[in-house]
């Protein structure tokens, strides 16, 4: 294990990281790392702390120790918003859009232009902005609804709409929590295909429990268990790990 | 008309004629000097209401302290008038002529320091849209950098109100204390007490409300009016969308005391004084309500707010002074529950589509047009 400076060629290297809740270690110790277009899927059973992981690397929870590398740049010291100016990209598990705007409006806040208070006051809706809001308008089946408010949409819809919104900011690393619990059967095919299709040229770290998805898209899959590594590995390797098995799979 | 269809669609151009022709003409022509005066006090709220709905309706953030901002510009204009008004000509009798006449009875024997920028008149003006602006930055970097936010600002916020009318009040040498800053005459030279004086004060401030009316328009339709929407239902999304939450509130706080602090100002001008008794709390939630009952989601509505309501203050507390405060508290409520948009809002929901079927049947092609309008702005 490498231990002190890591080699450049990483694009994410969390190391020792620790957060405790009132003395509960809900990630206790961590360490992986994910490289450059690498799909990484993290699995675990329910309270492994899997969402947690997300937030931290995103900022939303601060560490207690430990260090989130991105790209060289100490993720920990920085604010939400400075993490995604980094390249960072945080789709939650349950959709989170804007349901008072139309699904144009929520592409186009994701535009990764005018962000300060000024820039947003002088901001343009040029050409470059619609073509790429239709662009990924289509990417995600919404081309005929851009100017319906969120708030009509279906869940799986508010979903694709999230995962739009992603897209729109063209991140380093995506990472995408659960993207097609609570999707129908339809919706699961058609968000596998989009998100086979987005995960080019960037790194992606997804949570999910559909076990078949996770065969189709991982290149290495890393099995959490109350805050630990289980196990870490390809999905054949893991699969077939006797305490994946015991805690996870078997059951 | 110069402004074009993007910039108001059909409905609010026409609610921007509407309030114009009652402002400048109906209004003017119908009333005498007094009644007019009055509708200029009741606009001053207007004033105040506009930012309401930038930061309350569209940022979410509910301020019950408003009363803070429109006294600090009402203060401002007044200590500039005061000023003024004591010439060592005019304050001869007193043992330290040329100062304020309630230092002097205070025993100060100088100006205090803060008093001598507004000797100067462009000083003052600054000061009118700086000094609140200022204030706003601090109290909003320092609640909004921490994430407080809802009901805790809120309450924050009344705290705020109430101590700076405790600080007025008690530094009674300094500000006037609870009489506040009265017996002032002229504004640059000009008398502003006469009939004359009120009635282009009335224009002027008329003038200025639209130009606040158009600023918070520009506001609303560029793409910081859509992250205020935005942040108000999701702010974790627009955080992890790249934008600094804190920043945003801090704008639509500083913005809002702006406006407020330009009807403050104008207040001093119409009614010639300037107290403690409309900074407090209770002035503060009095303008929290004109917006409510207006709409707050509606620039517009929010105007309406403050004429109505203080139409109504006025005429019931002409004939029945001890339950107008009643009826005030019973009209929030009846409005919180149920018509959580205000007179606008029920203008949208129930007026609004009357008047669209009526022209529809008239003439079908002019409704295929309306439509279009009413769809949201590209």
């Amino acid at each position: 294990m490498l231990v002190g400076h890591q080699p450049k060629d990483f694009l994410l290297a969390v190391s020792g990281l620790t957060v405790s809740f009132d003395g509960f270690k809900a990630v206790n110790d961590l360490s992986f790392y994910v490289e450059e277009n690498e799909i990484r899927v993290i699995i675990g059973p329910n309270g492994a702390g899997k969402t947690t992981v997300l937030d931290l690397i995103c900022g939303k929870t601060r560490a207690t120790s430990g260090s989130i590398q991105f790209r060289g740049q100490e993720l920990t010291r920085l604010r939400e918003n400075e993490i995604v100016q980094a390249g960072v990209g945080r789709k939650f598990q349950t959709p989170s859009v804007f349901e008072d705007l139309t699904v144009f409006e929520n592409l186009e806040i994701s535009y990764p232009r005018g962000r300060t208070v000024f820039g947003s006051l002088t901001f343009q809706r040029d050409d470059a902005v619609k073509q790429r809001v239709e662009e990924v308008a289509e990417m995600i089946f919404l081309k005929d609804r851009l100017n319906t408010y969120a708030d009509q949409l279906s869940h799986g819809q508010k979903q694709w709409l999230e995962i739009g919104m992603l897209l729109i900011q063209d991140p380093d690393l995506l990472m995408l929590d659960e993207p097609v619990a609570g999707m129908s059967v339809s919706e699961r095919a058609k968000t596998a295909e989009l998100l086979n299709r987005i995960i080019k040229d960037r790194s992606v770290l997804v949570i999910e429990h559909d076990m078949k998805f996770v065969e189709d898209i991982a290149h290495k899959v890393t099995v959490l268990h109350q805050g630990q590594i289980l196990s870490e590995g390809t999905m054949e390797h893991v699969k077939n790990d006797p305490k994946v098995i015991e805690v996870y799979l078997g059951h | 008309m110069v402004i074009n269809s993007r910039f108001f669609n059909r409905s609010e151009l026409l609610g921007f004629l509407a309030l114009a022709a009652l402002l400048l003409v109906i209004l003017p022509l119908s009333l005498d000097i007094f009644r007019l005066n009055l509708v200029a006090k009741y606009l001053t709220y207007a004033f105040v209401g506009i930012g309401l709905v930038l930061c309350w309706g569209y940022g979410g953030i509910l301020s019950l302290g408003q009363g803070v901002f429109f006294g600090l510009g009402g203060y401002c204009m007044a200590m500039y008038l005061k000023l003024e008004a004591s010439s060592v000509a005019n304050t001869k009798i007193q043992s330290t002529p040329g100062i304020p006449d309630f230092m002097d009875w205070n025993q100060l024997t100088s100006l205090p320091f803060f008093w001598k920028p507004f000797h100067s008149f462009p000083v003052t003006l600054l000061a009118i849209l700086l000094v609140p602006a200022f204030f706003a930055l601090i109290i909003g970097a320092a609640m909004f950098k921490r994430r407080v936010g809802g009901v805790y600002f809120a309450i924050i916020t009344q705290a705020i109100a109430a101590i700076l009318t405790i600080l007025i009040v008690g530094q009674q040498g300094y500000t006037g204390g609870i009489n506040g800053i009265t017996d002032l005459r002229t504004l640059h030279g000009w008398d502003i007490r006469t009939d004359h004086a009120k009635f282009i004060l009335y224009f002027v401030e008329v003038v200025l409300l639209f130009g606040c009316i158009v600023a918070a328009q520009f506001i609303r339709l560029t793409k910081l009016g859509r992250i205020l929407v935005a942040m108000r239902e999701q702010e974790d999304r627009v955080r992890f969308s790249g934008y600094s939450v804190a920043n945003f509130k801090i704008f639509a706080f500083c913005a809002a005391a702006v406006f407020a602090a330009i009807g403050g100002a104008m207040f001093t001008l119409e009614v010639g004084f300037m107290s403690p008794s409309f900074v407090g709390i209770v002035p503060s939630i009095e303008m929290v309500i004109y917006t409510a009952v207006g709409g707050r989601m509606s620039i517009f509505g929010a105007v309406w707010g403050a004429l109505l309501v203080n139409f109504a203050k006025t005429s019931l507390s002409e004939s029945f002074p001890q339950l107008w405060l009643f009826g005030l508290g019973a009209l929030f409520i009846a409005v919180v529950l149920a018509f959580p948009n205000g007179l606008s809002g029920i203008w949208a929901d129930h007026i609004q589509p009357r008047i669209d079927r009526l022209f529809a049947s008239r003439k079908s092609k002019s409704a295929a047009g309306m439509i279009a309008d009413g769809a949201p702005a590209e």
